[in-house]
């Protein structure tokens, strides 16, 4: 699997009420909740994006509530990995369970510019600018976060086991 | 080799001797919950998957806290499918209104919770019942659905930061004064993935209320779990709500730590963390005179009794000042009760401010109390990150209930101890 596309980058610190503010926690559909994605960090994400961008940001990205709102904003918008030197944790674990790819990578993190051209191929971890003719090494995932990646998801990892 | 409390829990709950840092294992989880937000994405997953069942009726709490009584149609809706789950399940610890608290604050409350648990909520202060010495994170709905469904949950076993805690608190300094003061030490990434381990003399000094407030905010230095160590105070508030047995861990003496953080805890100021972070911590002193257009006094941070008397100590007698709205929000139906048998109910409404029953509701800028755009509040609750109280052009100041009083009774960020 590989990704390409646009980079979306912000800073240190996302926080889950700036990913989908919680005065639309009370909606239901994930489409009609996307169109909030990033609101209050970036008022015109949701009209700027299309399917394939990479969102690249710095430390401990997703900081925040518990939500799963969040990553799900982010993935039902098309966007086809998140790029950041840290992730929250329940963040990093509801990105992997609902399967919007994260990679973490402080080097990419680093380098890559907002509007740089990115691609990724997932199966290396290897992340590469295109702008800027350079590649960096993403950390690779354990074998049993692979596992639920593979199968699509947490339940369907659970299913696949029979539990 | 030696564990830390954290560790020595999970390895019990993983069914293993030890356990070491990094380690991924399955646990067997005493509770799961969920709440009138992440609950109906945790069913819609459930069912989606064709998972549609509970793995212990009795070990499921679901909590109607956040948008109750329904602020709208759409939290409304929400509640319905979180009722007619805990109907067709028959789950005993469902929370509706006139039952419900904020569900941090209720469970320990209603003996729900115990030392040496494990705990997954869906809600990252979930990590508040580490007061009572269980092991409590927060996740999100999907690993919520797979705890609801089999009982079970996967962690990476997290290293751990020793806070060590000596001294005795000034007046006017509480629990939520330590945890501002630490995060803004290790700032809002420093426990990422980690443990935050309490220890030391200091921690006898800190009534269960101010541990509570301590362990909530775990996770906004981005740890998995705060934990304390169990003693007498800890016995002594299970005791009577607690209708099972418990079992207390320990740290060993030479457990390994990534670090060891000290707090003599009488060098603390009441602290105040300035927007948009919570590690912006300073002492009072360094913002008094921040001028204000709302306090809140509540959440699942600083919602209980004791926050509850404080507030009515200082506002005894005044009155809040003009321009200036004060909310209070007691965190449960029994903390409401009490509010009012001991007169506390009355000081607040004589004093100019309004009681609201137990939400969540400002905290996430839900309802109850949202800023406008150019306003400011002091807040006794735990995030203060842009747009979290309302407007993306508003600001939260975190405090605790003492300075948040002290603060709507002059219109200005105050030291309580200068009224």
């Amino acid at each position: 699997m590989n990704a390409h596309g646009t980079v979306f980058k912000y800073g240190d610190n996302v926080d889950t009420d700036v990913i989908i503010p919680a005065r639309y926690l009370n909606i239901a559909d994930p489409d009609e909740l996307a169109t909030h994605a990033m609101e209050d960090i970036d008022a015109t994400f949701v009209k700027r994006v299309k399917p394939g961008d990479i969102i690249v940001a710095n430390r401990n990205f997703g900081c925040g509530s518990s939500r799963e709102h969040a990553p799900l904003v982010i993935k039902q918008n098309g966007v086809s990995c998140v790029i950041a030197a840290s992730f929250a944790r329940i963040f990093y674990r509801n990105a992997i369970n609902i399967g919007l790819p994260i990679l973490e990578c402080a080097e990419a993190a680093d380098k890559i510019a907002d509007g740089d051209e990115v691609e990724i191929d997932f199966s290396t971890g290897v992340i590469r600018d295109v702008t800027r003719g350079e590649s960096y090494q993403a950390l690779a995932f354990p074998e049993f976060i692979n596992g639920i990646i593979e199968h699509g998801g947490l339940l369907n990892s659970l299913k696949a086991r029979g539990v | 080799m030696a564990m830390t409390m954290t560790q020595k829990i999970l390895a019990a709950h993983a069914g293993l001797d030890e356990v070491v840092p990094g380690q991924l294992i399955e646990a067997d989880i005493d509770l799961v919950l969920a709440n009138d937000i992440t609950g109906p994405v945790a069913i819609r997953e459930l069912k989606k998957a064709g998972m549609d069942k509970v793995f212990d009726k009795d070990k499921v709490a679901l909590v109607m806290d956040h948008f109750v009584p329904n602020k709208d149609i759409k939290s409304a809706e929400q509640c319905v499918e979180c009722r007619d789950f805990a109907r067709e399940h028959g789950i005993v610890n469902f929370f509706d209104v006139g039952r419900m608290g904020i569900e941090h604050a209720l469970l320990p409350e209603q003996g729900l919770v115990a030392a040496g648990d494990c705990i997954i909520g869906a809600d990252s202060h979930t990590c508040t019942y580490g007061a009572l010495g269980a092991f409590s994170t927060g996740v999100g709905s999907t690993d919520c659905a797979a705890g609801i469904a089999t009982g079970k949950a996967w962690f990476r076993v997290p290293s751990a930061i020793k806070v060590v805690l000596t001294g005795k608190k000034a007046p006017w300094v509480s629990g939520k004064d330590v945890i501002l003061h630490l995060i803004g030490e290790i700032g809002v990434d420093g426990a990422l993935y980690q443990s935050l381990e309490f220890t030391g003399e200091g921690v006898a000094e800190l009534t269960m209320d101010d541990r509570f407030s301590i362990a909530n905010m775990a996770i906004e230095a981005g740890a998995k779990n705060g934990i304390f160590p169990v003693d007498d105070k800890t016995v002594a508030y299970m005791e009577g709500r607690v209708p099972r047995a418990w079992k207390v861990f320990e740290a060993d003496a030479d457990a390994e730590y990534e670090r060891t953080v000290e707090i003599d805890l009488s060098t603390l100021r009441p602290t105040v963390s300035v927007p948009h972070l919570p590690e912006n911590a300073k002492p009072v002193e360094e913002v008094a005179g921040t001028e204000i257009q709302q306090a809140v006094i509540g959440s699942c941070t600083n919602g209980r009794i004791e926050d509850m008397r404080v507030a009515a100590d200082i506002l005894r007698g005044r009155h809040v000042a003009p321009g200036v709205r004060a909310i209070v929000i007691p965190a449960t139906q029994e903390v409401y009760l009490r509010c009012i048998r001991e007169g506390l109910a009355e000081v607040f409404i004589e004093a100019g401010a309004v009681i609201s029953t137990p939400t969540c509701g400002p905290c996430l800028g839900g309802y109850m109390g949202i800023l406008a755009a150019g306003e400011r509040a002091i807040s006794t609750t735990n995030r203060n990150f842009v747009g979290r109280m309302g407007h993306v052009d508003s600001e939260v100041y975190l405090s605790s209930p003492a300075v948040a009083a002290a603060s709507a009774v002059t219109g200005v960020i105050t030291d309580p101890a200068t009224l």
